[in-house]
């Protein structure tokens, strides 16, 4: 099956938005992706037809409600390979799920300890650790990175020391796009009895995701880059992982009995969801996640590789660009800079012309810090992005460029 | 010209301009026109820290009035803080406290200035009015 771009266009009410009278080129999707009429009208129906709180109701639309809730956690389950449905934790997104092991992690991570991290990293997967470590008086090692955005797997392994407790790393690189080897990864850290968290916030809508295969003991990601609403996320964790991990929030459905004196606390999954969850958000996931499927990852993977080699090519024709991440392995992500152009400056210019792409540091400072520059502007595709798009982006790109230089 | 006349004579200028692209160019201009800050005042007590581009201010008084100097490693922001410093630079403390900001409004660059837009140039325009209540204070100790 290819690609029917202008019928997935136009299941994208938000693509046939005018911007300052310009038709909308979308380029920010590593930021957030924008959301097809089945995410859409799946929330809606909740609210209208099914909306009930869950898992404690005796009434038919509390029944009706945990029922689609615990088929879309069975659903997202089947969609990433886990083992089972335990181990699919509902939060926020990924900067909680992260957060959410961080947390409990604190409780095992003593003083002296060390923590391997990447000089890629977001801050969603940096920032909780430093924090950690300095709470813990435990180490934040980094591995720092290749020229061309990667990861030598030989300077990681020397990181590792008989004091590692954890590896976290993202599966793929934000600011660079640079598809991390997750899977070499695992087995290395696993050979030294090392578990690994997996930043997945930009793969889960670009690449097959499958825990079983990839073997890490956790990996988090959110809706909201995959099509689905924002505000929602999963962690996924291995059974035996959870099993041992205190809870991360008290109260509501996490509670199993609960004395004057004492509290014991809900099975998996249930023991690390406290309060009312956001249903409606859930099942739009499952939409999200469902209409990834419908088209076929390997199919959405092939065509946003075709865009990023086309982009890269276009771009690489106007003087002085520099693409930042050139690692054979990467999608989705088109960081550069340009010499003598600051990247707010084409942000900026770029806006008017009705073009939606991010310049900065990618909240990545460290990485920025590595690569001694101060921010890249970044395009990053999606599965409705066209060829067209591509040369309209392009075009205004030289404009911009003539603009601040001449 | 008084600092409300300065602001009317920028809100006449951008008036010819009908499109974005002219009134950028023109700011782009501004940015590149705009006199350079002593290199010595472009360290990190004169920066004005905005999430992407870099504003370093520097402030001294001349006799009541207070002469301001800035930069930008970005060109289009310098092209803002030159009008700033245009209606502003010269002017007496009570002057620029005082100061109506809305031409910026007007010349339709009102989204430059939402403390949302991560340019600076909010805390670039509350730094230089809290220079001038600072020289105000120290001149009347």
């Amino acid at each position: 099956m290819s690609i029917d771009i202008s019928k997935i266009r136009s299941d994208f009410p938000i693509l046939s938005e005018n911007i300052y009278n310009k038709p909308l080129v979308y380029f920010d999707n590593g930021a957030t992706t924008q959301k097809p009429l089945s995410v859409i009208n799946r929330i809606s129906e909740y609210y209208k037809t099914e909306n009930s709180n869950v898992h404690r109701g005796t009434h038919y639309l509390s029944q009706i409600s945990t029922d689609h809730f615990e088929n879309a956690r069975s659903y997202i389950a089947g969609f990433v390979n886990s083992a089972s449905h335990k181990e699919i934790i509902f939060t926020k997104g990924t900067t909680e799920s992260i957060n959410l092991v961080a947390s409990s992690f604190s409780k095992i991570i003593s003083s002296g300890d060390e923590i391997i991290t990447t000089a890629m990293e977001h801050h969603s997967n940096f920032v909780p650790w430093q924090q950690l470590c300095i709470n813990n008086g435990a180490h934040l090692k980094h591995v720092d990175l290749e020229k061309d955005g990667t990861i030598d797997l030989s300077k990681l392994t020397e990181l590792i020391s008989n004091k590692t407790r954890l590896i976290t790393i993202a599966h793929i690189s934000n600011v660079l796009g640079t598809i991390n080897p997750v899977k070499e990864i695992v087995e290395i850290a696993h050979a030294h009895g090392i578990p690994v968290l997996i930043d997945g916030a930009q793969a889960i809508a670009h690449v097959n995701i499958d825990m079983q295969e990839i073997d890490c003991d956790f990996y988090a990601f959110s809706a909201h880059k995959a099509y689905g609403p924002m505000g929602m996320g999963v962690l996924y964790g291995k059974e035996e992982w959870l099993n041992k991990l205190t809870p991360y929030q008290y109260g509501g459905e996490m509670i199993k009995d609960v004395s004057f004196t004492k509290t014991t606390f809900n099975d998996l999954p249930y023991k690390f969801e406290a309060g009312t969850p956001d249903v409606a958000g859930v099942l739009g996931m499952e939409a999200g996640l469902r209409y990834i499927e419908d088209l076929g990852i390997e199919n959405i993977k092939a065509y946003e590789d075709e865009l990023l080699e086309y982009a890269s090519c276009e771009v690489k024709k106007i003087a002085g660009v520099k693409i930042i991440g050139e690692s054979v392995n990467k999608t989705a992500v088109l960081s550069l800079i340009i010499e003598g152009v600051h990247p707010f400056d084409l942000g900026t210019l770029l806006d008017q012309m009705g073009i939606a792409i991010r310049t900065g540091n990618h909240c990545a400072q460290p990485l920025m810090d590595h690569l001694n520059i101060s921010g890249t502007l970044r395009a990053s595709f999606a599965l409705y992005n066209t060829k067209d798009e591509i040369d309209i982006f392009v075009k205004a790109l030289r404009k911009a460029v003539s603009m601040i230089i001449n | 010209m008084s600092v409300k006349e300065k602001a009317e004579s920028i809100v006449d200028e951008f008036s010819v301009f009908d499109d974005w692209m002219d009134k950028y160019s023109y700011l782009i201009e501004l940015g590149k026109e705009l006199p350079v800050i002593d290199e010595k005042f472009k360290t990190e007590t004169h920066l004005i820290s905005g999430c992407q581009s870099r504003v370093w201010l520097h402030a001294q008084d001349e006799n009541g009035t207070i002469i301001y100097t800035a930069d930008s490693d970005a060109v289009i922001t310098k092209g803002i803080i030159s009008l700033l410093i245009r209606v502003l630079s010269g002017e007496k403390y009570d002057d620029i406290i005082n100061a109506d900001f809305s031409f910026l409004d007007e010349i339709g660059l009102k989204a430059h200035l939402s403390p949302t837009r991560a340019n600076g140039l909010v805390s670039m325009v509350k730094q230089i009015q809290l220079y001038a209540r600072a020289l105000k204070l120290k001149s009347e100790s």
